[in-house]
């Protein structure tokens, strides 16, 4: 039951980004082009899936434990320090320079016309969540 | 339906497209009592996180969002896509992504739509970081003449 819960839940999430024009760089980079020709279209996506979440978590305190867990995993951190603002950077940087983001590279998969573009991006993000674990396991 | 000025914007279908993510991030939370982050499912999928949710759900979810983006091609036809024509150009992007997400915890999905709803102080910086970061990295890309 929760592997069918998270596999439905991976395919909303999916069938979302793509509605919304998500799965599209061109357009996440039209709203990161602030100063140029920018498209707002980006700020409507963030609104819906804010409302919907922001009644999820008035309802989540309520219940005891989720419908098909014993318990709720959520982040307990709330420190802000370095790898916080730092990765947030690096991660704005690439966002910003290839128009994607972990979840509409993944959810054009299966249907990109150009799969050694989204096949080279996705390789190499997975490259990098490797190389950070390789780096940072030494200290 | 369009807004007066920014005629390439497509309100209504990011709209109907950010509620069908918000109802998938509260399905994961109220159902599985997990965040829906998709850098961290990502990467617990492929086996580079150690911690978090199992590994078969984690899989699930991944394996769901290829799916979703099927469906959606198998109903409505392929998406509109325009990718940098640069391929070296993108695997840096890519690599920024993959490091700078897991350094700092989290995407859109997990920092910017379940840590902001949350009003998490820290997804909310975060959130303020990369969207900064991202407009700035357009600005210089846009200046240099790499844009696309």
């Amino acid at each position: 039951m929760r592997q069918l819960l998270t596999l439905l839940s991976g395919i909303i999430f999916g069938i979302g980004l793509t509605v919304s024009g998500m799965t599209d760089p061109a357009r996440v980079r039209g709203f990161l082009d602030l100063f140029g020709d920018w498209d707002p279209t980006l700020a409507f996506v963030m609104g819906g899936a804010l409302i919907v979440m922001a009644v999820a978590w008035v309802i989540q305190p309520r219940m005891v434990k989720p419908l098909v867990d014993t318990t709720f995993h959520l982040p307990g951190t709330r420190h802000i320090d370095g790898k916080l603002v730092g990765g947030a950077v690096l991660f704005g940087a690439g966002w910003g320079l290839g128009g994607l983001c972990p979840g509409p590279a993944i959810a054009s998969i299966g249907t990109a016309p150009d799969i050694a573009a989204i096949g080279t991006f996705v390789l190499a993000m997975v490259g990098g969540m490797l190389l950070h674990k390789l780096t940072t396991a030494k200290n | 339906m369009t807004i007066p000025g920014f005629p390439d914007a497509d309100p209504l279908g990011g709209l109907i497209g950010g509620v069908l993510i918000g109802i998938s991030a509260a399905i994961m939370l109220l159902g599985a009592g997990r965040i829906a982050g998709v850098s961290g499912l990502l990467a617990r999928a492929t086996g580079i996180a150690d911690s978090g949710p199992p590994w078969i759900m984690a899989l699930n979810f991944i394996i769901g969002l290829v799916l979703g983006g099927l469906a959606y091609a198998l109903v409505f036809g392929p998406a509109t896509v325009t990718y940098s024509p640069s391929l070296p150009l993108l695997a840096a992007a890519g690599l920024l992504v993959g490091f700078g997400t897991r350094m700092g915890s989290g995407c859109t999905s997990g920092h910017g739509v379940c840590g902001m709803s949350r009003l998490s102080r820290r997804s909310i910086t975060a959130t303020m970081v990369f969207m900064a970061s991202g407009i700035a990295t357009v600005a210089i890309a846009n200046a240099l003449g790499w844009g696309w």
